[in-house]
């Protein structure tokens, strides 16, 4: 089925499609802590409108609940919640040094393409006018994956994390047009519980280890404890010299 | 030759030397905007003109060791961005110079333009051109395949490569909404920005040397061979222009040769690039240059854009 | 009678070397006629491939060589003289640039006749390879040009670098060549013989297909230069003399291509996507290593060599484009991509050829190879400087030069690739085919970047040094040949509507499909698929640009005082010299950070501390060294690898001899225990 094809509306599903996933790219490449928070929340607000324009196509009217759920928790509460912990941790100008940024970018461009041959036979089964969309939404949550993998920042890591939510949540949508409120009332609260644990957590371990790169996370394991001073050392050493 | 195919082809000259003719008047507009927009006095809008003129009579200084490709240089980099000027509809669409050149042959042409300004710099021996075209070159290889895979996107979509057809299609289709246009449209623009030589790429009001990419290469040239360049290089700011309002929002542009469509298709188009002149000032007043080894990012970013506007055109619009 | 001027082509090209011999202590007078009868076996090549390929002919012959129950089998039709004419045309021009540029080895410290008998052989070679219709007389013939061109490459032998490039050459050869004899051997099982036609009629199953051309492509990839079996090609071409430079990056490497092509399209003659695929990630990988290894090179040749890689790259796309048009059921436009994969190689031969030549004449004026010495070259060499810069307009694929026509053409088949439906392999294929036309697009933009920097470098500027400052223009001859290859550019440039007409026959021949939508609207327009979806006009566009030439004339120039001398802006210091201009290195410079992953890159600073007590340093020495990732992680590896496999089979050779005739006694007592063995059952 062509675009042109499809009415207005389901054009308009597509092209918030996109720029949801525009806006994981914008995440994938954003090293700066508030910019990225930022993206997070105009993801879910892209995210927000395609789900309300899914809901006025097809006539489902609980997705309007799905709306303002995303609404207040995605575009709201989270990015609020994280902003303030990126102020009290005093990390807001914090820059990541991301290397090769622009084969990360190839990457995610990548995972776009392989998630357009996983979504086929789903986009054949179905007869939905945003079925093309699937693929879509699997990038999404496969981009907010290589998000985590690649970055070392917590704060970067908890964004990924919430933006694959965001994709299965997408995924959902476009797909079977919204899972069972139930389940999407418990998601939404699992994902509100997650980002609170992250932020306590965010605290112990800027305690514990001084920094939020969760690369120190290994240093858990005691077979490190004996390079642990070693490495500080160097790491100090290396500081000093930075200009 | 039948007399509408000869009114066509007068048309389609007529065309050419009027955006070759407005393209100094596009510049002094910008200049009058920004300037308006930063609360500086502005020049007049026919300032451009003027300056093309002064310079057109004054004399050459040539450097004692120039060679002949610097003194061919400017006819070359001129006659290229003329040929680009023919191929790309102003205000009439179906002209039959649209031919000569589909949109790969117009980045060609600017690539020439590039190659012998390149050259040109590098000519004289000193360590100003060198930079100049050592850094344009950078940039200017980085933003050839961002500004090719943003038309064939475009070109996918149109299913040609023919800039007049690309127009005809979006006109024809009517109001569709693609994402692959909209990530085409963005790629395309900052490509521009940096083609063309504008904040945040290149600051074209700008002779410190730390800072120049475009106007270190043509350090050297005075006189007639400066008029050609400067002028050069604002048809080149003026077919980008033209290209991204008509191949993205074509509405306007006249289909059939009759005084009504054609009077419209000028008003129209004249309106876009005032539009877009508007635009360009804005995004300059608002972003700071940036160094050097940051426009690979940009353009990389650029080139992104348009990769994402492939893809999704593969996925979302083509159909499975 | 085609056939008959091809046999002759190769006969006089074989002898003219000979003909150097009796003339031993008259030079000039025997390099003339080597030169003279070589340029006559170019023009017989051309007149042959001419009319084999206009025509359409289709000619068999058998030459009573070879086996006594396979004579050599020769067949001359449009494919083979398609790359008679390409050979024929490059050797007729270093046969006009020859007699002058080996004056320049008249002093040399061996007999010039070895040059002059190899290259005869080398040439006459190439011509039987491309003649040869059964896989004996290929393989003998595909021997010969490899060997006369091992001779060429270590011509020069007291320089190591030289042997060891040749070593490495005549190694990769072999191995190449072992690959291509086991894709005829494939073929020849299915078919029932080493004739070309059997091998044609064979019925192969997919698997073995694949199998044959898997082989096919390594052999004759390794032959070409694709990545990442290319290490060797930089190393064996520039070392050549310039004028078998020209030959081997311009002719040689299209012999391999037409090997390719004939085995693909001729012998096996199946086409299944996912061999186009693979031809299309090994050519944009070749095409944008070549490119940025070239960039980095501070060695005229060398840069050129590393260039030729690219262009290879090029042609194997083009390629594997048609390759996927053909397996997915679009034989139109799996012609498109065959005709512009060829005519890139046609084209590649003419400029490569021209910038060989033109290096050398440089190379013989200035006894430099080093970029980083010359400069100002446009005021010394003024034609040679023109011509060169034909060249490099025509290889950076700028309008209106033939370059520019066989990219345009590989972009056209790339951007029809929505019309593949149906199926996950077209989904794959819609989505990667254009990204490699995005990495075609880089690669054209890198060409231009690194053709600026070779000509602004040598060219233009100041003379680096005292040499260079003083070097003069070449001899007639030698500029004569330069001018034919830049006027075959021009002419293919902007008539390219003809040359794809001319096509027609071998395409017919192949895939049994012509192309009349692409020269439909008449010869002034190219329109590869329709005019309502792509067209140029590369001859309106020749004019317009000579147009605007002479209103400027007109308009300006005519009317303006002439041009007042000074020197040059120097900010007000006074006295720029020439070792303030922009190096080799330094025009790199910006391409080395962007794209620095794509080589293992050595730099440091070293400073020599001053004996002063402030320390102030005495010399400061930067050094650079940008080293080929497949040298380090493919050749090296297998190297040591072979080696150690070596030592270990090395232990068997103890020195002794009671320890061989051990060996000897139970081999003999193995091989007669299992005679007996197989009697008895």
């Amino acid at each position: 089925m062509s675009l042109a094809q499809l009415s207005l509306y389901e054009q308009a599903i597509i092209v918030f499609a996109a720029l949801v996933l525009f806006t994981s790219f914008i995440m994938l490449a954003q090293a700066r802590m508030l910019p990225l928070i930022f993206a997070f929340a105009w993801q879910g607000v892209l995210l927000a409108v395609a789900t309300a324009l899914v809901a006025y196509v097809s006539g489902h009217p609980h997705l309007y609940i799905s709306v303002g759920l995303t609404v207040a928790l995605k575009v709201f509460l989270i990015p609020w919640l994280l902003y303030r912990l990126a102020l009290r941790l005093g990390i807001q100008h914090e820059a990541e040094n991301i290397r090769h940024p622009s084969l990360l970018l190839l990457a995610g461009a990548a995972l776009v393409v392989f998630s357009y041959y996983v979504a086929l036979p789903i986009v054949r089964l179905s007869g939905l006018a945003t079925r093309n969309t699937v693929a879509v939404s699997i990038a999404v949550v496969l981009v907010g994956m290589l998000l985590m993998i690649a970055r070392k920042k917590a704060v970067a890591q908890v964004i990924g994390f919430m933006s694959i939510e965001n994709g299965l949540f997408f995924a959902a949508v476009v797909s079977t047009y919204g899972m069972p409120l139930i389940v999407e009332l418990g998601v939404a609260f699992d994902v509100l519980v997650a980002a609170i644990l992250f932020g306590v957590f965010f605290f112990h371990m800027r305690e514990s280890f001084d920094t939020l790169d969760v690369d120190r996370l290994n240093r858990l394991s005691e077979a490190h404890e004996s390079i642990l001073t070693h490495d500080e050392a160097a790491d100090a050493a290396a500081a000093g010299e930075r200009p | 030759m039948t007399a509408h195919a000869f009114l066509a082809w007068a048309l389609a000259l007529a065309q050419t030397l009027a955006l070759a003719a407005a393209a100094p008047l596009l510049a002094g507009w910008i200049k009058r905007v920004k300037c308006r927009s930063q609360n500086r006095a502005a020049p007049p809008l026919w300032q451009p003109y003027r300056d093309l003129a002064k310079l057109a009579r004054k004399d050459v200084v040539l450097a004692d060791n120039a060679s002949w490709l610097f003194r061919a240089a400017p006819y070359v980099v001129c006659a290229a961005t003329l040929l680009a000027a023919a191929a790309v509809p102003f205000f009439a669409v179906d002209l039959p110079t649209a031919a000569i050149a589909d949109v790969i042959v117009i980045a060609g042409f600017f690539a020439l333009a590039r190659f012998f300004t390149a050259l040109a710099g590098l000519d004289v021996g000193t360590a100003f051109g060198g930079m100049g075209s050592a850094r344009e070159m950078m940039v200017g290889a980085l933003a050839e395949p961002a500004m090719l895979m943003a038309v064939f996107t475009l070109s996918m979509t149109a299913s040609s490569t023919n800039v007049a057809s690309a127009v005809d299609y979006v006109l024809n289709a009517g109001l569709v909404l693609r994402p692959s246009f909209l990530f085409a449209l963005l790629a395309l623009a900052m490509v521009a920005v940096a083609e063309t030589g504008r904040i945040p790429v290149d600051n074209p009001a700008t002779h410190l040397e730390l800072t120049m990419l475009h106007e270190a290469m043509i350090l050297e040239y005075s006189g007639r061979h400066l008029a050609l360049i400067e002028w050069a290089s604002q048809i080149k700011l003026a077919i980008y222009a033209v290209l991204i309002a008509n191949l993205f929002l074509p509405w306007g542009i006249a289909q059939e040769f009759t005084p009504a469509a054609l009077g419209l298709g000028v008003l129209a188009i004249a309106a876009k690039l005032g539009a877009l002149g508007v635009v360009l000032v804005v995004w300059e007043t608002v972003l700071a240059k940036m160094r050097l080894f940051r426009v690979p990012q940009f353009l990389g970013f650029a080139f992104l854009l348009a990769l994402l506007g492939m893809l999704t055109f593969v996925v979302l619009e083509a159909g499975g | 009678m085609a056939l008959t001027l091809a046999y002759l082509a190769i006969l006089v090209a074989a002898v003219s070397g000979l003909a150097a011999l009796p003339f031993g202590a008259r030079r000039r007078l025997a390099q003339r006629l080597v030169f003279l009868l070589l340029g006559a076996a170019g023009v017989l090549a051309i007149a042959a491939g001419a009319a084999a390929l206009l025509a359409g002919l289709e000619q068999r012959g058998e030459l009573a060589l070879g086996l006594p129950w396979l004579h050599w089998q020769m067949r001359l039709d449009a494919l083979s003289g398609f790359f008679f004419v390409l050979i024929g045309v490059v050797v007729l021009a270093t046969s006009f640039y020859g007699p002058g540029y080996l004056r320049e080895y008249e002093r040399a410290p061996r007999p010039i006749a070895v040059l002059h008998l190899a290259t005869g052989v080398f040439v006459a070679g190439m011509l039987l390879v491309v003649l040869a219709d059964d896989a004996l007389s290929f393989m003998i013939a595909w021997e010969l040009m490899s060997v006369a061109s091992y001779l060429l490459v270590t011509f020069e032998h007291e320089r190591g670098a030289n042997r060891r490039a040749g070593f490495l050459y005549l190694l990769m050869a072999h191995v190449g060549a072992l690959a291509i004899l086991l894709a005829f051997g494939v073929l020849a099982a299915f078919g029932g013989g080493f004739a070309f036609a059997q091998m044609a009629a064979a019925e192969l199953t997919p698997l073995w297909a694949t199998a044959a051309f898997a082989f096919a492509l390594a052999g004759f990839g390794a032959k070409a230069g694709l990545v990442p079996l290319h290490a060797w090609l930089p190393e064996a071409h520039p070392v050549a003399p310039s004028h078998v430079s020209a030959l081997m990056s311009g002719v040689m490497l299209k012999v391999a291509i037409y090997g390719f092509v004939r085995v693909t399209y001729g012998l096996i003659g199946q086409y299944y996507w996912g061999w186009g695929l693979l031809l299309l990630v090994l050519g944009a990988a070749s095409a944008l290593a070549g490119v940025l290894y070239a960039i980095q090179q501070n060695e005229l040749k060398r840069l050129l060599a590393y260039s030729s890689i690219e262009n290879v790259g090029i042609v194997f796309l083009g390629i594997g484009l048609s390759l996927i048009f053909l397996g997915a059921g679009h034989p139109v436009l799996g012609t498109l991509g065959l005709v512009a994969a060829l005519y890139h190689a046609f084209n590649h031969a003419l400029f490569k050829g021209l910038l060989f030549l033109g290096a050398g004449a440089v190379i013989m004026r200035t006894h430099e190879r080093d970029l980083e010495h010359m400069g100002g070259l446009i005021r010394r060499m003024p034609v040679t400087a023109g011509l060169f810069l034909v060249g490099s307009i025509a290889i950076s694929a700028l309008p209106p030069f033939n370059g520019f026509v066989s990219e345009w053409l590989t972009f056209q088949t790339a951007l029809r690739a929505p019309v593949l439906d149906g199926g996950v392999e077209s989904a794959v294929l819609r989505s990667l085919i254009p990204l490699a036309a995005a990495a075609l697009a880089l690669t054209g933009a890198l060409a231009a970047a690194c053709f600026i920097k070779a000509y602004g470098i040598a060219f233009l500027g100041r003379p680096r040094t005292r040499h260079v400052a003083r070097a003069r223009e070449v001899s007639p001859g030698m500029l004569a040949g330069m001018a034919l290859l830049a006027s075959g550019c021009l002419l293919l440039g902007v008539l390219p509507t003809p040359v794809i007409a001319a096509l027609a026959p071998l395409t017919r021949l192949l895939l049994h499909v012509e192309l009349p939508q692409a020269t439909a609207s008449g010869w002034l327009w190219l329109t590869p698929v329709a005019p309502a979806v792509a067209s140029y006009s590369a001859p309106l566009v020749a004019v317009a640009i000579a147009l605007v030439f002479a209103l400027g004339y007109v308009l300006l120039k005519r009317r303006a005082r002439p041009p007042r001398h000074t020197p040059a802006w120097d900010c007000g210091f006074g006295g720029l010299t020439a070792r303030m201009q922009y190096s080799s290195t330094g025009f790199a410079m910006p391409m080395r950070r962007v794209f620095a992953p794509a080589w293992r890159i050595e730099e440091r600073v070293e400073t020599t501390p001053g004996p002063d007590a402030l320390g102030r340093p005495r010399a400061i020495r930067h050094v650079l060294h940008v080293l080929d990732w497949s040298w380090l992680k493919a050749y090296v590896p297998i190297g040591r690898l072979v080696l150690a496999a070596a030592r270990r089979i090395g232990a068997l050779q103890a020195g002794s001899i009671h320890t061989y005739l051990v060996y000897s006694f139970v081999t003999l007592l193995v091989l007669l225990v299992v005679q007996w063995l197989v009697a008895a059952a």
